[in-house]
């Protein structure tokens, strides 16, 4: 991978976090795309349903729920996964700059990217304020 | 809503392109204009299609995710990013997408469309100022950024030019309010980000308005965590909105360098302010 190659010069990590982003979003309008072409062959012809609000169905709320829908090609899984994919693109970003801060042996900094990161995966799995 | 029955006509499939159509307008004007798509899906959705604002709110969020990445990956390259400046400002505006997206679960919906409206309305008067550099770069250095080794350079005709990094305390307390309109209202909340750093932390406005968008996507991907384990993100109405966004902020950004952008602003000021006034009108009379 091109992704560790590279010295994390303070330059070398501006491209690294740009390529990471670059493939994340790519990544995630691909297997949204295959989604949502699945979902449209499948229930293209059904009259919409979004001026009452309803919620999801349970498994396309949590992580593992949205893996198991997307594995069996369900179209609403699949598009979830991609959507998925889409949020953990920046959570990625953060994780690779707390270690970019590592080597660069900046404390204040890994501190304040480990926040951000703890945060994000606070959501992620469902916590809430 | 009354007098948009003719909605319900519209099956999966056509319903699906007309978003995709919408959302692609959006994502193009959101680019050209420096605003975000995500100001204009929202009322697209809820006023024009009749969504439900919470679904409209999620759909928006993830094409929020989508472009800011998409856009930091081209600035990052070219240097104007602060990415330590950045870094240290996600802590406010991820806790700021945390109660943002908290609130959203708890006030009635008339009342997340007022606040909309009138987020909108201040948006068409930010674009409607002139974008100018003001003179910064000659100011003593902030002893509090120096320690936090936030000064840097930017790119310019005559090489790399240093800058300083003011205010911090005051920049992080805005961020951490531009975060909550995030998560409230499915918006990058770009404007207020660059407002902060622009006119609060004194930095060049090329540096501002990049690194506000590196932070747009972590913003947004804190309170889309919390709508989708919530229920709000439908993966019929995302689609269409995510792909259209992304494309249309990617032929806007195309576009964007060299092009004239002053009198476009201007149209979608307007625009802006009359959904905005739509919004609150909404929200009061208790239809969204």
């Amino acid at each position: 991978m091109s992704l560790f190659r590279r010295e994390w010069t303070e330059e070398g990590l501006d491209e690294n976090l740009g390529t990471l982003l670059r493939t994340g979003v790519l990544i995630s309008a691909v297997v949204v795309l295959g989604g949502g072409i699945l979902y449209l062959i499948h229930s293209g012809s059904v009259l919409p349903d979004y001026r009452v609000f309803h919620g999801e169905p349970a498994d396309l709320r949590s992580v593992p729920g949205i893996l198991k829908d997307a594995l069996s090609l369900r179209p609403a899984g699949l598009i979830q996964l991609g959507l998925l994919l889409l949020i953990a693109t920046p959570v990625t970003r953060v994780a690779f700059s707390v270690l970019a801060f590592a080597q660069q042996r900046d404390q204040t900094y890994v501190i304040v990217t480990l926040i951000v990161f703890t945060l994000l995966i606070y959501s992620l799995v469902g916590g809430g304020l | 809503m009354h007098g948009k029955e003719k909605d319900a006509f519209l099956n999966i499939f056509e319903f699906t392109i007309l978003i995709w159509l919408g959302s692609l307008g959006a994502g193009f004007l959101g680019a050209l204009t420096g605003l975000g798509g995500g100001v204009v899906i929202v009322p697209f959705l809820a006023l024009g299609l009749g969504v439900d604002i919470r679904y409209a709110i999620g759909a928006s969020l993830v094409s929020v995710i989508a472009t800011s990445s998409g856009a930091a990956a081209a600035y990052v390259k070219e240097g104007f990013t602060n990415i330590r400046m950045g870094m240290f400002l996600e802590m406010a505006t991820t806790m700021g997408a945390l109660v943002g997206a908290a609130l959203a679960a708890r006030i009635p919906t008339a009342a997340i469309a007022v606040i909309f409206g009138c987020v909108l309305i201040y948006s068409s008067y930010l674009s409607s100022r002139p974008q100018r550099e003001s003179q910064k770069q000659k100011e003593s250095p902030d002893p509090l950024a120096n320690r936090l080794k936030m000064d840097s350079t930017y790119p310019t005709r005559e090489g790399p030019t240093p800058y300083h990094v003011h205010a911090i305390p005051l920049g992080f307390s805005l961020l951490f309010g531009a975060g909550t309109l995030s998560g409230l209202l499915g918006i990058g909340s770009g404007a207020v980000k660059v407002l902060a750093m622009d006119q609060a932390m004194r930095i060049p406005f090329k540096v501002s308005t990049t690194t506000s968008n590196f932070m747009i996507g972590v913003t947004a991907a804190a309170s889309s965590g919390v709508y989708l384990n919530r229920g709000y993100i439908d993966p019929g109405l995302a689609m269409p909105v995510m792909l259209g966004v992304l494309l249309g902020s990617l032929i806007g950004a195309r576009l964007l360098f060299g092009a004239r952008t002053r009198i476009l602003r201007i149209i979608f000021g307007f625009v802006i302010l009359a959904l905005g006034i739509e919004m609150i009108y909404n929200g009061v009379t208790g239809r969204l």
